[in-house]
């Protein structure tokens, strides 16, 4: 595949990506362009290296050879000092929500705050209220600590300590897994909104195809180190390519898109 | 797209008088960045005492959730006070934002401090409800170590085993270093003492009766209670925070007997055999001593060590070894099975088990001590 061309509204552009485990090769050539203001989707089988891409992106860990550019910024070598003013600018939701657990939601949210910003207690107690309404949580839910919450739950405050800053660019790494449908597609509506709602860039890594198809902009797939194929659901799904057209029209996949058409 | 570009420098939010009374202007970026001010300014802000108010928006060049929060904080604290507002010229996406945050608005919960009797009250109950799982764990205990010795081949030798190695084997390093020098302590302490009377040979009394009695038990119980106590609440509290015991109940294994009882059986042999070991070393470490420093030969060393300790004084040392076995292993895993569910809790327990250990085989050992001079041993 080709690299798509440098557009000036690419946030994230990933080029010639390369990424080994020992002799295991996780990414071959991974070309990717993320813009300004889409949702956009990674999906692929277990183990085909989503969760690294998305790991590499915000610089957690160092890929074999390539560049990505986040911002503009080249991510690939760079420094935990030199990659804290991009850190300010995204929001990160890990699969497992990583929820500092000596700490409340509220005190999970406020911490982002405290640490980025100069603002009042008492302000930064709103604020942080305010981004857990946001995700649709209780306020009861905000003196509670993780332990004493719901996977769901979880979920959604883990949402809220990523948007604490209002970043421009928000990773969610499987962001319904292990949710009731309901709560998913109370995360789908929530997604949809905050990217109209703040002009946010959203790049998630999912399995879950009624996310895929409802709040999905963009969809890559990933398979055999290399990225099958770009484009929207509708696209994708009438792609002939052997290992999209397995993904998408599995017995799972059907029954997504018939729903997300009734939908709409 | 919203005005997200804007220069960091240039980020400056503003409220002001307008026109006429009832009008206000708002201004530029309403972001986190720029809402500290902002906040300052809507503080002093003096608003008209009643009737109708518009603030025209439509300068406000960015605006985030936190300043669609300001805002719509500033309009609800007006409406309270009976002042109807109208926003005007806000544009489209903020004031979807807008919307966005007052649908989820949600009626603040006021967390609320407990007073200091309060928390006198509950941490008192909290000592008495430990205290009270302590006791029953124990009773626990000892009705399935009752039920398996009726079947002896319950016992699951191989982690007895595995215990016995890494509490017992593992540890005679560093206790047999930790006695060594001891027993060099004492003896180079009561060297000059001793000299002073020239009863240099009753080096091996002091350091003899000193070590096994007391020292060596003691000694090795609590570098034992920091070792594997430790490790007993760490272990036993990570499971429960991963649901392994969760699942360990439902696969329908006990777990006193899996986790218990191995760790129990293995400290309850290791300990005394670390401690006769130890006594061993500390001897060594005052033989040593009394011959660099005392010019006591080590013939004449061992010959008065055999005069000097009992036999009664030497089962009392190791005697006592055993209950500080069953010290250790339980209240490190009572403390384990106490972890709450959180990492930090792990931490918290893994503490709360080395020093309630610590403190129970010393007090347990001036019990013994107080016990055996009723009788005279």
């Amino acid at each position: 595949m080709s690299a798509p061309a440098a557009s000036a509204d690419a946030v994230i552009e990933i080029r010639g990506l390369n990424t080994r485990f020992g002799d295991a090769v996780v990414h071959d050539d991974v070309n990717l362009a993320i813009r300004k203001g889409e949702i956009f989707a990674l999906v692929g089988a277990s183990g085909c290296g989503k969760s690294t891409l998305l790991r590499e992106t915000i610089a957690l860990q160092q890929p074999a050879s390539g560049s990505i550019r986040v911002f503009g910024v080249e991510v690939v070598g760079l420094s935990d000092e030199g990659a804290l003013p991009l850190r300010r600018r995204w929001g990160v939701m890990f699969e497992r929500g990583a929820l500092f657990s000596a700490l409340t939601v509220a005190e999970n949210v406020g911490m982002v705050l405290h640490e980025h910003t100069t603002l009042g207690q008492g302000l930064i107690d709103e604020i942080a209220a305010v981004k857990i309404a946001l995700t649709g949580l209780p306020a009861s839910a905000g003196p509670k600590y993780p332990n004493e919450l719901s996977g769901s739950m979880r979920k959604r405050a883990a949402l809220a300590r990523a948007i604490a800053l209002d970043p421009e660019l928000l990773l969610l790494d499987e962001p319904t897994a292990g949710l009731d449908p309901l709560s998913a597609s109370g995360i789908d509506d929530l997604v949809r909104q905050l990217r109209d709602a703040l002009g946010l860039t959203i790049m998630m890594v999912t399995h879950d195809l009624d996310l895929l198809w409802r709040a999905a902009d963009r969809v890559a797939v990933l398979g055999e180190g290399r990225v099958l194929g770009t484009g929207t659901m509708t696209e994708l799904s009438a792609s002939g390519q052997g290992l999209i057209r397995e993904y998408f029209h599995g017995p799972r996949g059907r029954p997504a898109r018939e729903q997300a058409w009734n939908r709409k | 797209m919203t005005a997200r570009a804007i220069a960091d420098v240039d980020i400056r939010a503003d409220v002001g008088p307008g026109s006429t009374p009832s009008h206000f202007h708002c201004a530029g970026a309403w972001v986190l960045r720029a809402i500290e001010p902002l906040d300052h300014r809507l503080g002093a802000m003096r608003w008209p005492e009643s009737g109708q108010l518009v603030l025209d928006a439509s300068a406000v060049t960015a605006m985030d959730t936190t300043g669609a929060w300001m805002l719509h904080r500033t309009m609800r604290d007006l409406q309270k006070h009976g002042i109807s507002v109208q926003v005007h010229g806000l544009r489209p996406e903020f004031e979807a934002l807008l919307h966005l945050i007052a649908s989820r608005e949600v009626a603040q919960a006021e967390p609320s401090a407990p007073g200091l009797l309060i928390r006198i009250g509950q941490q008192s109950w909290r000592s008495l409800q430990n205290a009270f799982g302590m006791l029953s764990f124990l009773g626990e205990n000892t009705l399935v170590l009752l039920q398996v010795l009726r079947h002896p081949r319950r016992i699951r030798w191989r982690p007895v085993l595995y215990n016995l190695q890494t509490a017992g084997f593992e540890a005679l390093p560093i206790t047999g270093l930790l006695s060594f020098l001891i027993g060099i302590v004492i003896a180079y302490q009561g060297a000059e003492q001793l000299q002073r009377f020239g009863a240099n040979i009753y080096v091996a009394n002091l350091v003899g009766l000193s070590m096994v009695r007391e020292l060596s038990p003691m000694l090795t119980a609590i570098i034992v209670a920091g070792r594997s106590g430790s490790a007993y609440a760490a272990q036993i509290g990570t499971m429960k925070v991963t649901e392994e015991i969760d699942a360990l109940r439902t696969i329908g294994v006990g777990q006193m007997e899996l986790l218990v009882l191995p760790k129990l059986l293995a400290l309850v042999i290791a300990l005394p055999l670390l401690t006769v070991y130890t006594d061993v070393m500390g001897v060594l470490g005052g033989m040593v001593m009394a011959r660099a420093e005392l010019d006591v030969s080590f013939s004449a060393y061992l010959g008065q060590l055999d005069e000097a300790i009992s036999l009664s004084s030497y089962l009392i040392g190791i005697g006592k070894a055993p209950v500080f076995a069953v010290i250790i292993a339980l209240v490190g895993c009572f403390q384990g099975f106490q972890v709450g569910g959180s990492a930090d809790s792990v931490g918290r327990q893994t503490t709360v088990s080395v020093v309630q250990s610590i403190f129970l085989v010393i007090l347990t050992d001036a019990l013994f001590s107080i016990v055996f001079s009723w009788f005279g041993l």
